[in-house]
Formats: structure tokens, C-alpha cells, sequence
């Protein structure tokens, strides 16, 4: 390897270590600055209120749900795009990363545009027939936190689906095992960790998402306000040592997630 | 984490090997339709529930924005704000993209080439953007650069907030495509080149950049795309002021509100089609520097 000479190589680096010390290290750090400013009495007061409790239960409940679905369809869908030949194969697995690269604020649009209960394709039929309201309720919510979270684990499944190959699956099968034997003894305990890691990228995604559940939330305290909505919602009326107590909670989340990452992925690697 | 960006395709359709119950395999002549009845019943109900979820909604923008003809779209870019905001938007996600290309480089050569103390640290803290809720990242900034700032800088409310907020959520784009490139890339040429007599100036321009052009392009590709459709860290950040600091997606949303659902599909169908020249215009400048190198 050719060797840099010394003051560049400082150079570049007190660039690249002072950029991302300026733009992301530091603001992080001071948002736990403003949180604990006053010691901890602050968070703990902001835990109190209903409104807040009722905002983070709704984010978990709507992060939880929407994590199952992807787990449930990402895991299907991966199978079926890796071990399976059907025509309209190649054009679903681009369709998947759609959510990837849409707007937020479009991805909400597009669900009100169809389940609206007034004029959308199907809204009225399902909240006057069904008595199954979607949008400014809990479904649209969960709704746009799946769309959103969609690929995560598609994404991590699916090369670890390429590279183990079948070989072990056709063994078993020959030996007799049924396809259900054969998925919980030999596919899934060999993609675990991939579904682990999307499941992590998906649960950070989840928790996080505020452009498409803003579009489809009524924002009501206590009702359809989840966590994000409320850090918004708090800023804005000026209660901001509580914005940046929540914003402290889900930046705890995110590094959650991170951490995790970085812990599992030389374990899947070798 | 890296292998988690948006963007990077899924290749499902590398090799595949039928499943159903045939016996012996043929790798080349793969029939068109394997499915069993199991996983035909599978395949049916997830395209059921991906068409619900994200098919049939997306194209109900493309059908709203359509159904007012050319006259909805006239209207909504001969709108001087809804413009201003797609000027806004497109220039400065542009120079964001620049900015990312010298310093994303930068930081990956640095994560890949360099050592010293606390380099894991750094490579953790990249992701952090990518973790982190999009409103956070603007209250995280205003933290910073905002009123109180430490720095003494006010840069919240003003066009300066905007740079900041895409820079922000777009910086580990570049860094996260360029850093698996230049971990394999063969140091073996580079001396060959250094033992020829090629300068360390040389050595970057005619060895390292060009192996590095794609990674970068695909990146700025990705780091666009993202900027452009940027929406929660602007809200608390920028104060949304028309005309100076509200940018395409706010605007959207603006005209959500008011219930003229056809305004904001046009305009969400304008920012898709800018997306869509930029990915095809990056393709062709990297396709032609592959030709050449």
C-alpha cells in the first residue's frame, strides 16, 4: 500500500474526525446535555404525564405490530424470490425497495389517497360497511410504519438465503421431512441472524418514522399522538426540556439498535 | 449496516435452484414456474398485502396527479412558492450531494487507510444518521446551531439550516458505498504504479479514484434521492418560511392539509421524475468513465 506522507494523512484525517464530530457527535451529545441539565428530575417528571406515557405505549404497540407483519411477510417473501421460479419474479423484487426511496410525506399520501373514509378507493367501504376506519386511527398508523419498514428485512435475508443454498434443504427432504420440518429445522435456523439484523434496522425504522404517521395521524393526545408526533408537538408549544426528554428516549433506541448491529455482524460474517 | 442502504438492489436473481419436488437439478435450464401449491398460496397472499400496502397506493398518486391532465400540473409548478420550494429543494440537495462526494471519500478513505484511537468510534457514530428519527436529527442540530447554541451560530430558520439537515441524514450514504470498495481494492497496482515512478497524485487520479467512481455515483445517487424527499428534520429546524426556507416535501404537506390531495400528487410526481433524471444522468456519466477507464 503507498504510503501517504504524514501531514496529509493528519489532515485528512482532522477533516473526516471534525466533520462528523461537528455534524453528528457533538448536536447528539447535547441533546443528553439539555435532557440531564437539571439532573434527572426532568426525565423523570416528562415519564409521568399520561399523555407521554400514552404517546410512547402507542409507538411501541404500532412499532410492534408492524415489525411482525415484516417479519412474517419479509421471511415469505425472501423464501419465495430465492428458492422459487415464477414469472413476475424480477419485477417484484425491484418493486420491493420502493418504500426505500419514496418521501415519507408521499408514502402517507399515498395510503390517504386510498383509505381515506371519505372519497378513497376503499376507505369509505371499510369504515361504513366494515366499521374499520384506517386513516387518523391506529391502522393507518401501523399502516404507514409498515410501508416504511417494508424491505429492512427482505434486504438482510435474502443474500444469506443465496449464499447458504439449498443443499441442506434437499437433504432433508429426501430424507422425508415435510416443507414445515423442513423451514423450522433447517431454513430458519440457518437465516436467524439475518432476521435478527432486519428485524433490529426494522424496529429502529419503526420507532422512528414521522413523516408518513403525521400524514396519517390525527395527532391526538392520548389517542393517535405517538412518540415523534409528541417531541413536534412538545418543541412547538414551547416545552422543550420535555421534547428533548423523549428525544432523548428514541435517540436511546436508535443507539439501541446500532449497538446491536455492530455486535452481531462479525458473528454472521465468518 | 452497510448492506442495509437504500438502493443497493436485491439480487434475487442470482442463481436460484428449483425447489418443488424434482428430482436431480439443472442449474441452466431453470423452468419459468416452480412454485408449489404451498408456496403459490404463499406468493399469492404476499403480493396480495404488498399490492394493498404499497402498490395500489403509490399508483392512486400517479392516478390523482393524472386525472386533472397537464392543467394540474401547470398550475402547481406556475405556483411561485410550490417553484420556489422546487428550486430550493433540487439546488440545494445538489451541493449536499457534492459535499458529500469530497467528504464521504474522505471519511472512508480515512476508516479504511488510516489508524488511530477511537476509529471504531467513528465508524459507529456514521450510522447514527441513519438511525436516528428524522425529527430528532432536527432537534439535534437546533441543539446545536440553533438559538442557544454553544457556537455561537443561529442557523436555525435560515437557508443554512437546510444544508445542514441534509447533510445531516445523507452523510453515510457515500462513506457506506466507497469503504467496502476500498477495503478490496489491491494495494499490489498501486505499488506496481509507485515502482514505475507514478507520483502519490497520480497514484489517486488514475488508480484509486477511477476503481472508486462507481461506489461514489452510486452513493451520490442514493444520497440525492434521499435529500430531495427529506421531510421531519426540517420541520423543527428550518421554520418553514415560503419563498426562503420551505422546501418541496413541507409543501407537500402544506397541501395535504388543505385537502387538495391533486396539488401534492403532482408535486410528489415532479420530485419522483427529478429523482428518476438524476439516477438515469448519474448511470450514463458512470457508464461512460467505465468505457473510458
Amino acid at each position: 500500500m503507498v504510503r501517504v506522507s504524514l501531514p496529509t494523512r493528519w489532515l485528512l484525517r482532522v477533516l473526516a474526525v471534525g466533520y462528523v464530530f461537528l455534524l453528528v457527535a457533538w448536536p447528539t451529545g447535547l441533546l443528553g446535555y439539555r435532557t440531564f441539565e437539571n439532573g434527572t428530575s426532568n426525565l423523570l417528571d416528562t415519564l409521568q404525564e399520561p399523555d407521554v406515557q400514552s404517546a410512547l405505549a402507542l409507538t411501541g404497540k404500532v412499532a410492534l405490530v408492524a415489525i411482525l407483519i415484516n417479519l412474517v411477510f419479509g421471511v415469505t417473501i425472501s423464501i419465495l424470490l430465492v428458492r422459487y421460479e415464477f414469472p413476475g419474479k424480477r419485477l417484484l423484487s425491484a418493486l420491493i425497495d420502493l418504500p426505500l426511496s419514496v418521501s415519507p410525506v408521499v408514502v402517507g399520501l399515498s395510503l390517504v389517497l386510498v383509505y381515506n373514509g371519505r372519497d378513497g378507493w376503499f376507505g369509505p367501504t371499510l369504515e361504513d360497511s366494515a366499521n374499520f376506519p384506517v386513516i387518523f386511527h391506529t391502522p393507518g398508523l401501523i399502516m404507514a410504519t409498515t410501508f416504511v419498514a417494508l424491505p429492512l428485512v427482505i434486504r438482510e435475508v435474502v443474500p444469506v438465503l443465496h449464499e447458504i443454498g439449498d443443499d441442506q434443504e434437499q437433504a432433508a427432504r429426501s430424507l422425508g421431512a415435510n416443507s414445515r420440518q423442513t423451514f423450522w429445522r433447517i431454513t430458519l435456523p440457518s437465516i436467524k441472524w439475518a432476521v435478527v439484523y432486519g428485524v433490529v434496522l426494522a424496529t429502529a425504522r419503526s420507532v422512528g418514522e414521522f413523516g408518513a404517521v403525521k400524514v396519517v395521524s390525527s395527532n391526538l393526545r392520548g389517542k393517535t399522538q405517538t412518540a415523534t408526533l409528541m417531541v413536534e408537538n412538545k418543541y412547538q408549544n414551547f416545552q422543550q426540556d420535555q421534547a428533548y426528554a423523549i428525544a432523548f428516549l428514541l435517540v436511546l433506541v436508535s443507539i439501541a439498535c446500532l449497538v446491536v448491529v455492530a455486535l452481531l455482524r462479525p458473528k454472521t460474517e465468518e | 449496516m452497510s448492506t442495509a442502504l437504500p438502493g443497493a438492489t436485491i439480487d434475487a436473481t442470482g442463481p436460484a435452484s428449483p425447489g418443488g419436488r424434482r428430482p436431480g437439478r439443472a442449474k441452466r435450464s431453470t423452468p419459468r414456474n416452480t412454485l408449489t401449491g404451498g408456496a403459490g398460496l404463499g406468493l399469492g397472499i404476499s403480493v396480495l398485502w404488498f399490492s394493498l400496502l404499497v402498490l395500489l397506493p403509490l399508483s392512486a398518486i400517479v392516478a390523482r396527479a393524472a386525472s386533472g391532465g397537464w392543467d394540474n400540473y401547470l398550475n402547481v409548478l406556475q405556483n411561485d412558492q410550490t417553484w420556489a420550494a422546487i428550486k430550493l429543494t433540487v439546488l440545494t440537495a445538489a451541493v449536499v450531494t457534492l459535499i458529500n462526494i469530497v467528504m464521504g471519500t474522505i471519511i472512508a478513505w480515512v476508516l479504511v487507510r488510516d489508524r488511530f484511537w477511537g476509529k471504531s468510534i467513528l465508524n459507529v457514530i456514521i450510522d447514527v444518521p441513519f438511525a436516528m428519527p428524522t425529527i430528532v436529527a432536527g432537534l439535534v442540530l437546533l441543539a446545536l446551531y440553533g438559538p442557544n447554541s454553544p457556537l455561537g451560530l443561529h442557523w436555525a430558520f435560515t437557508e443554512k439550516s437546510i444544508y445542514l439537515a441534509f447533510a445531516f441524514v445523507t452523510l453515510p450514504f457515500i462513506v457506506r458505498t466507497v469503504q467496502p470498495v476500498l477495503e478490496e481494492l489491491d494495494a499490489d497496482v498501486e505499488e506496481a504504479a509507485a515502482s514505475l515512478g507514478a507520483g502519490r497524485v497520480t497514484i489517486f487520479r488514475r488508480i484509486i479514484l477511477p476503481s472508486l467512481f462507481p461506489a461514489i455515483i452510486a452513493g451520490a445517487t442514493l444520497s440525492f434521492a434521499r435529500a430531495i424527499s427529506e421531510f421531519g428534520s426540517l420541520v423543527l429546524l428550518s421554520g418553514s418560511r415560503p419563498y426562503e426556507t420551505e422546501v418541496a416535501s413541507v409543501r407537500m404537506l402544506s397541501f395535504i392539509e388543505n385537502g387538495s390531495y391533486a396539488s401534492a400528487s403532482a408535486l410528489a410526481s415532479v420530485l419522483l421524475a427529478v429523482a428518476l433524471v438524476v439516477i438515469v444522468a448519474l448511470d450514463l456519466i458512470q457508464r461512460r468513465v467505465a468505457r473510458r477507464g
